[in-house]
């Protein structure tokens, strides 16, 4: 049966393993039952660690996975989530988002060429995974330090065969990337993950040979913070009454737990059944209004859409 | 294949089972899409549980979809990289429904998958991924299983296309003109003025769509006689009988709404939206026994704009049926 939509997992550390210096990889099972839910290539998992909640690439096997494995580089100048993590032994219980897929291979391309630098080689293990069970055709660039270890690298050589190519420095990988981008079959996607100066020249390259945008992906990194936004408050105009709603949850669940009852239907900001008056600065989020709706200020659907600071309703 | 349902409990069950599609006197296009699955009462009954129904019309259907297969094979249509799509919406079905049904079961070691249907008396093993190991295609497979007709939506560049289907049950439209098409051009013909916010806003909700996340949506048309089968391929067999409706004695019996449940889900492991389409169909004559049902369709039908009138096809039965629901 399928899971109701966005519940979180709970999942146990069952192995920490150093796979290169500062990088360590976390294979997670779920606390209960077996099995966890398939996945896109490319997908990440959001972690909370402590306070921050964190999107690490899923670097094992997508197709009804027993266990999730991701890689965390330890980021001493970061926000603290990396640190966080690194200090996690086995045993120790995670709670994550399910898989969200940004960053997937297209499928009608003939040919894949995955750019990669440092750590950002992590969404590429997947994307490799599922190139050889379905025989898409693929070829890696990686950029590695000179001198540094290569992270997976077995596993990498394994799935890639004579695909992939590590290049240590700049120049090299400049000269690579320039290459490559010349001389790729017709049809053939471009994807890049890693620090943003390597991001950059890539597709800047990209760019200089004539490729098209809608062929080139790119997935930028860092703390991203899933949170839904800010909290803010809505007053009941009618009765006086103060309802906060938290950061993460949404304003429709908010008055609901308030217990206003209020009618909607997708919650997701399509139908437009939740639609409301307010008063207030509105951060719409819906698909539903027009510009001109938006602009007036003075409704909103209050299953996606938030406000900053006090909002206030005729109830 | 005309099918009757004169048989009296299995005609209550029809009418308790019913997804009925208004919930009001009016009707409009909309976006009109709720988290699946999820329990809806009628005013006879209920419908929606769970997102597959294999009912008592299980084996029949599938039956029919098996001689329809065999009759035209261009109702199942597969662009070349919707290869994964189809094995995931395989195993995202059976997994549904062992869920569902319990004489179904699947068995797991690693990519080896033995399936067991105990209604259709299957036992098949298979390798995920590995084409040799059915005995037709993994999406065709699944058409085999569930009464579902089935969708695969790619997406790139931004926009949905539907280049997988199997589908046997189509309403007045064919699978084989449709596949390749993006999501606005599959609903060009539906009537502007009124869906012209709802279609785009539809596919920019569904490019949204969390892997695993399903939703629903009815929708609701009319069709002559008890018969699935009323894709645009098949026109030459059916066309007729739907003119004839116009002054046929038996209109009661013959005119039937047709009612289908539409499902959205995002697959799990290819990112492909898929689009279940499951039809119910009930005769007038059925329709006439639940006088709220019947004041609603009255109200429904003297509201709706000629526009949807045209495209449903209720022209020329408009005066009749109201004549009978009045
Ligand atoms: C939330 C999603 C969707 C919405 C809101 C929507 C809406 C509609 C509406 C309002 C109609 C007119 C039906 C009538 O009045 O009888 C229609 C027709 C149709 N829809 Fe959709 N639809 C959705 C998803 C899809 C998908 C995913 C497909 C994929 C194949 C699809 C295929 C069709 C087809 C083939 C028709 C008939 C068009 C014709 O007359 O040739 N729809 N849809």
């Amino acid at each position: 049966m399928s899971a109701p939509a966005g519940d979180d997992l709970v999942l146990r550390v069952e192995q920490v393993v150093d796979v290169a210096p500062s990088i360590r990889e976390f294979v997670l099972r779920p606390t209960e039952g077996e099995g966890l839910p398939s996945h896109v290539p490319g997908s990440h998992l959001v972690v909370a660690c402590g306070d921050r909640r964190n999107a690490y690439s899923l670097t094992g096997e997508g197709h009804a996975p027993e266990a999730y494995r991701i890689s965390v580089l330890h980021r001493p100048d970061g926000q603290g989530g990396s640190a966080w993590l690194h200090r996690v032994r086995p045993g120790h219980i995670l709670r994550c988002g399910r898989p969200r897929d940004a960053f997937a291979p297209v499928a009608t391309a003939r040919h894949h060429l995955l750019i990669a630098g440092g750590i950002g080689i992590t969404p590429f293990l997947s994307h490799l995974r599922a190139a050889r069970r379905w025989g898409r055709r693929v070829s890696v660039l990686y950029a590695v330090a000179a001198g540094a270890p290569v992270p997976h690298h077995a596993e990498l050589a394994a799935l890639a065969g004579d695909g992939l190519r590590i290049l240590r420095g700049r120049a090299a990988m400049q000269a690579a990337m320039d290459h490559a981008l010349q001389t790729q079959v017709l049809g053939t996607h471009l994807y890049v993950c890693g620090p943003d100066g390597l991001m950059d020249s890539a597709l800047a390259l990209a760019q200089a040979h004539g490729w098209p945008e809608e062929r080139c992906h790119a997935e930028r990194f860092g703390g991203v913070d899933a949170a839904e936004g800010a909290p803010f408050t809505v007053r009941l105009h009618r009765t006086g009454r103060d309802i906060a709603v938290a950061a993460d949850v949404s304003m429709l669940d908010a008055l609901a737990a308030a217990g206003v009852e209020w009618p909607a239907m997708c919650r997701r900001g399509v139908c437009g059944e939740c639609r409301m008056d307010a008063a207030g600065t509105i951060l719409h989020r819906d698909l539903v209004l027009s510009p001109a709706e938006r602009a007036a200020q003075s409704c909103l659907m209050p299953c996606v859409s938030r406000a900053e600071g006090v909002l206030s309703l005729d109830l | 294949m005309v099918q009757t349902m004169s048989d009296p409990v299995r005609r209550a069950t029809r009418i308790r089972r019913f997804p009925w599609p208004f919930t009001g006197d009016r009707y409009a296009y909309s976006a009109n899409v709720e988290p699946a699955p999820g329990l809806r009462r009628t005013i006879v009954g209920e419908w929606g549980r769970t997102i597959l129904d294999p009912d008592e019309t299980y084996v029949a259907e599938l039956a029919e979809r098996r001689d329809i297969l065999a009759r035209d094979p261009s109702r199942h249509v597969e662009l070349p990289h919707m290869r994964a799509a189809s094995w995931d919406v395989l195993l995202w079905g059976l997994r549904e429904l062992v869920g569902t049904d319990p004489a179904m079961t699947l068995d797991r070691q690693g990519d080896g998958y033995v399936w067991t249907n105990r209604r259709l008396g299957t036992c098949q093993a298979f390798r995920y991924g590995d084409d040799a190991s059915l005995p037709m295609g993994p999406l065709m497979f699944l058409g085999s299983q569930i009464q579902e007709d089935i969708v695969l939506l790619d997406q790139r560049e931004d926009r949905l296309w539907a280049d997988a289907g199997c589908v046997t049950f189509a309403s007045n439209w064919s699978m084989a003109f449709t596949a390749g098409m993006s999501f606005m051009e599959i609903h060009g013909p539906v009537p502007h003025d009124f869906a012209d916010g709802a279609i785009p806003r539809a596919e920019r909700f569904l490019m949204r769509l969390g892997a695993g996340q399903a939703y629903r949506r009815l929708n609701w048309t009319t069709t002559a006689g008890y018969r699935l089968d009323t894709a645009l391929d098949s026109y030459a067999d059916w066309g007729a009988s739907r003119v004839r409706l116009a002054d046929c004695d038996d209109f009661a019996d013959v005119f039937h709404m047709r009612v289908e449940v539409q499902h959205l889900v995002r697959l799990p492991e290819s990112g492909a939206i898929l689009f279940l389409i499951r039809t119910y169909l009930l005769p007038l004559a059925d329709i006439l026994t639940v006088p709220e049902w019947r004041a609603q369709f009255a109200s429904v039908l003297t509201h709706l704009p000629d526009d949807i009138i045209q495209y449903k096809g209720l022209a020329v039965l408009r005066p009749r049926l109201l004549a009978h629901l009045g």
